[in-house]
């Protein structure tokens, strides 16, 4: 055993062995621990699987509570499925890093040269540097940007590099990333997910913290001649993208607006945003959706989740995009074989980190080297732009005398829209698998951010781990998992925040505008949320009945069947499935505007949605619901107190109140419309204070038997009681009234003249005048107030 | 010989639809040598919000238009007087289709009119195994490229039958062409797709067509129509091959050219929220007059 027989140096916990000629991130080609990983090695060789599983489960709770997701896409279906994350770091010291670093803001320097070239004057195809098809035949050279110069001096910003390690130790840029690179939020999820498992280790080895890439980044961006009012927006493709829950955890560290396409429309070149108080200017627009979709006008015009005319914004100048359209063209995959020439023409040096060996077999003389030794490379589409490990048509070549042959065939006809490349051997990094440490091979993603014109790294990464030995396994859909990446040699104590420095004079910001549609999903968020309660309200009363009763509650349950059927839910099971879809509309609402929800509200939400799906397969009608129905009832006074209680009093607030005060209002005129009718079975009125949560109060204001009217005046007219109509009324007109512009040159305008007049013929009402009839009237003016704010706020 | 061009292109649609931007492609070109362009007008009814001009990646001159909300008709006039020079027949000088290869070779250059552009598949102009074995059969034994252009044009026109009710903007070529039937737009895009697979650069060019009376008839107006036609590469020598498969001729005085791309997508003549789906009709007449 090799630790058995230790010589010099530390050896490596128990076990765990680097496969035979392939470097290993932790132990070194003499069977030693490197020097950096001696900490985290020592500690894993003295804990037993018990602890090591006990850091991974705190990891893993960090992942769940934060509900970090990806979207993984299978036959004809996506789910979300939980965060694959390998909770041991990959270590990085400080001089690997630094001599890294150098390397990749050349490449970027280089990219962005090749990029301006491409859609400036094209003098590398004129000089013969670049073959003219590459370009010509590329889906994403996008020809309607050729010409159009970026307003901020600089087609590129944010960039991310694939690097791997290779044989002799040495990194390598596997792949490069420059249309929309993701990535690195997730890898902020996964430092504070993995400082979690290991807390003691990071607090102590000076790792190098990552929000300072993100501040600078984002004050770069917020830069001097704008002045921060929402003007620099992330755009989305939309929450059915795989990395949308990224897009949101980004909006909301770096505090940007998260949009799509929609949001934005573009009037006399210039783009703007739609908010809830009118068309906003846009400066800056960071983009996380692939160019060809982004203008439906002049680029892909299937796109439907693009913005018409961005381009003709764009062509106007004064819009900063970033990266610039077209940017994809970069990540071609043969122009791997031409970045090392390219690098003494547009920067007059060479490139001083290699890039995987690529070979455009457009050239009889590629060709040839490549079939000297078919089974060193891969083969693969000329302009494919995915990672090599995503790829699948990146197969090894064939082996054999006829296979030669052929592929010789094949290369001469095709050769030009073929790329070669080096079948690479990755270096290994410790990964737990089942309780083991094991080696895995691993690639890093680092990120590049430019700030004030000069690139910067975010000292960390995003490492993916392989699923098994072989490196072809690295791809996250293929069941691979990811790790931090731990820099070392920071200063200690670098605890960087995102919040403001100290410096200068404080200045309270003013509220950003709220996007339209997301004051349109806060909305229905409040109104789904509330929608949920009263039905869960509903069938406990109902399943409470038949516990107690059984079939002497059948007549009044069958009175209030037309109660049910509003709200889509029936008694004949425990937790019906309307009661799940509302549930479900509330979840899917609160995904699309994650990044203006708690955190914290939204896993409590989503757990909601998980204990019914559960619940729904095992509970059975009567107590056991009625158990249930409690239970679910409580956990969704968490989410309530977590949004009312802790949500800034911000127009998003105000949208989700008005919606959760709307279907309040509108619930409980349709339980008094139905129940506070006299030919009901006795027990009826009873239930309406029940579902009204207010048997206390009604037994004390009303000392003498429950009658029609003090169930009406209680739960309809008597706005101290915050379950009543009137109240629900009372708030909505508060709140209407603060919504931007709710009076136009002193006139309401028509949500707030809507809930006015409500709000007047409500409080001139007796409890004898709403009548069944009249309770329908006001649960139909009431509802007609969506239409009022939707025309008003929401389109 | 000179031309009084009058085009209308009106929608209407079945319910008030919402406003839109638009990019309009209809105006004739400049062309030194062979198309002089003069008083050019273009009127859009209703006025729209906003009006720009600019010349697109290949040069056409493309009209941004942003119409407001409301709409339920559109009108779009275009009046201008255009100079045509009748194309002077001229030797075949063109390259032999063996030579494409080396000729390819010996261009560097992404410029509008790079042959490169011309040689890949492009989104409306896919390559279609069948068009492709056709292409093969018509072209095979020809001498020059030129030849092979024009035998592949006269074979097309023998064997898709112009009728405009066979095919809508939007049908694939490969549909077209089992159908045997079309219009100039799937003619010329079946040509294009049949030349690129024989490794020759082919280009989609717009314009307008004077249409010439039978014999003894007065001419209509409005009869005549928005055309498309061919641009094939043959060599360095004889660079670009202008060919009208729908009519089987090179081109000639006749033909107005409005700009060219790879396929009908890059000089389409309005494209934007308003191009003709479901649900709204449209219609344009042109008028050719020879003064």
């Amino acid at each position: 055993m090799a630790n058995d027989t230790a010589e010099n140096g530390p050896r490596p916990p128990r076990g765990y062995a680097p496969l035979a000629g392939v470097p290993d991130e932790m132990v070194a080609a003499d069977g030693t621990v490197r020097p950096s990983w001696t900490r985290l090695a020592g500690l894993l060789a003295t804990e037993g699987p018990q602890e090591i599983e006990s850091r991974r489960a705190r990891a893993e709770q960090y992942l769940r509570d934060s509900g970090v997701f990806y979207r993984q896409y299978g036959a004809g279906s996506s789910d979300e499925r939980p965060w694959p994350l390998s909770p041991v770091p990959v270590l990085v010291d400080a001089a690997d890093w630094e001599t890294l670093i150098p390397g990749l803001v050349q490449r970027a320097d280089l990219l962005e040269a090749l990029m301006a070239d491409l859609y400036g004057e094209n003098r590398l195809v004129a000089q013969g540097h670049l073959p003219p098809g590459l370009v010509a035949a590329n889906p994403e050279w996008l020809r309607p940007m050729v010409g159009i110069r970026p307003a901020s001096g600089h087609f590129l910003h944010f960039l991310a590099f694939e690097i791997g390690r290779g044989p002799d130790g040495t990194w390598w840029v596997l792949a490069d990333r420059t249309q929309a690179p993701s990535g690195a939020g997730y890898a902020l999820e996964n430092r504070v997910a993995t400082s979690r498992a290991f807390s003691e280790l990071y607090a102590e080895m000076n790792v190098h913290r990552l929000a300072g890439f993100f501040r600078d980044f984002r004050d770069s961006l917020l830069a001097p001649g704008r002045d921060g009012d929402g003007r620099v927006l992330l755009l989305t493709p939309g929450p059915l993208n795989e990395t949308y829950y990224e897009h949101a955890y980004i909006a909301r560290y770096m505090g940007l607006t998260l949009v799509q396409g929609e949001d934005l429309t573009v009037a006399d070149g210039k783009l703007h945003l739609r908010t809830v108080a009118g068309p906003a200017p846009v400066d800056a627009l960071w983009r996380r959706l692939d160019s060809g979709y982004a203008d439906p006008v002049e680029l892909d015009p299937a796109s439907q989740i693009g913005t018409p005319g961005l381009v003709s914004a764009l062509r106007a100048g004064g819009l900063v995009m970033i990266n610039a359209l077209g940017s994809g063209v970069l990540e071609t995959r043969a122009l791997m074989a031409f970045l090392p020439r390219l690098a003494p023409v547009l920067l007059g040096a060479d490139l001083r980190l290699p890039n995987i060996a690529t070979w455009w077999l457009g050239g009889a003389a590629e060709r040839a080297a490549v079939l000297a030794d078919p089974a060193a490379r891969m083969l693969s589409p000329a302009l494919a732009t995915g990672l090599p490990f995503d790829n699948p048509a990146g197969a090894h070549l064939a082996q054999g005398q006829d296979a030669t042959a052929g592929l010789a065939r094949r290369l001469e006809a095709e050769g030009h829209a073929l790329v070669a490349q080096e079948v690479v051997r990755l270096s290994t990094t410790p990964t737990l698998i089942d309780g083991r440490l094991e080696p895995r091979p691993m690639t890093l993603r680092v990120f590049l951010a430019r700030v004030d014109g000069r690139w910067q790294a975010m000292p960390g990464g995003f490492a993916r781990i392989g699923a098994s030995r072989d490196p072809a396994a690295i791809a996250m859909q293929r069941g691979g998992s990811t790790a931090d990446v731990w820099v070392l040699g920071g200063r200690p104590g670098d605890n960087v925040t995102l919040m403001p420095a100290a410096t200068g004079t404080y200045r309270r910001a003013a509220e950003r505008t709220l996007p339209a549609r997301a004051a349109d999903n806060l909305f229905w968020l409040g109104r789904y949320v509330e929608r949920t309660e009263t039905a869960v309200r509903i069938l406990r009363a109902a399943h409470v009945r038949l516990a107690e009763s059984g079939a002497a509650a059948r007549p009044l349950l069958q009175a209030v069947e037309p109660l049910h059927g509003f709200y889509g839910i029936e008694t004949s099971r425990g937790i019906p499935p309307g009661l799940l879809d509302t549930l479900a509309a509330a979840v899917a609402t609160a995904g699309r505007v994650r990044d203006l929800f708690s955190t914290d509200a939204w896993s409590a939400l989503a757990d909601i949605a998980r204990t019914a799906r559960q619940m729904a397969t095992r509970v059975t009608p009567g107590d056991d619901a009625a158990r249930a129905l409690s239970a679910l009832l409580r956990k969704l006074a968490g989410v309530s107190g977590l949004v009312h209680e802790n949500m800034y009093r911000s127009q998003g607030w105000r949208f989700l109140t008005i919606g959760r005060q709307q279907e309040r209002a509108m619930g409980m005129a349709a339980i008094l419309a139905i129940l506070a009718d006299p030919r009901l079975p006795a027990g009826a009125l009873d239930m309406a204070v029940e579902l009204g949560d207010s048997v206390m109060t009604h037994r004390r204001r009303f000392a003498v038997a429950t009658g029609p009217a003090t169930v009406i005046d209680l739960l309809g007219l008597d706005g101290d009681n915050p379950r009543s109509i009137r109240h629900q009324v009372d708030g909505l007109a508060e709140q209407i009234a603060r919504l931007p512009a709710a009076e136009d040159r002193g006139r309401p305008r028509a949500p707030l003249r809507a809930i006015m007049r409500i709000q007047v013929d409500l409080a001139t009402q007796t409890p004898e005048g709403l009548t069944s009839g009249e309770l329908w009237s006001l649960r139909s003016r009431i509802a007609g107030l969506s239409d009022r704010l939707t025309e008003a706020y929401f389109s | 010989m000179r031309y009084r061009l009058h085009l209308e292109i009106r929608y209407s649609f079945g319910h008030v639809a919402a406003g839109g931007r638009q990019l309009l492609r209809v105006l004739p070109a400049l062309v030194p040598g062979r198309q002089q362009v003069a008083q050019c007008r273009l009127a859009t009814t209703p006025v729209p919000l906003e009006e720009r001009r600019f010349r697109d990646f290949f040069g056409t001159e493309a009209i941004e238009i942003v119409l407001p909300g409301g709409l339920t008709d559109l009108l779009v006039e275009m009046t201008a007087e255009v100079a045509r020079t009748e194309a002077v027949p001229a030797p075949d000088i063109s390259a032999p289709p063996e030579a494409m290869a080396a000729e390819l070779a010996a261009v560097a250059s992404l410029a509008p009119d790079s042959p490169y552009h011309f040689l890949s598949p492009s989104p409306r102009v896919p390559e279609v195994p069948q068009i492709a074995q056709f292409a093969r059969e018509a072209a095979a034994g020809a001498a020059t490229l030129a030849e092979a252009v024009a035998r592949l044009g006269q074979a097309l026109n023998r064997t898709i039958a112009f009728d405009p009710r066979a095919t809508e903007v939007d049908t694939p070529i490969a549909q077209a062409f089992r159908l045997r039937r079309g219009v100039c737009q799937d003619m010329a895009q079946i040509m294009i797709s049949g030349l690129r697979s024989q490794g020759i650069p082919a280009a989609y060019v717009a314009g307008y067509l004077r249409t010439r009376p039978p014999p003894g008839r007065p001419r209509l107006v409005g009869a005549d129509a928005m055309h498309a036609w061919v641009r094939a590469w043959c060599g360095h020598a004889a660079g670009w091959i202008d060919y009208d498969p729908t009519n089987a001729c090179r081109v000639n005085g006749d033909h107005v050219e409005v700009g060219f791309g790879r396929d009908y997508g890059d000089v389409a003549p309005v494209t934007g929220s308003l191009r003709l789906e479901g649900g709204q009709s449209g219609s344009h007449s042109v008028d050719i007059a020879e003064i």
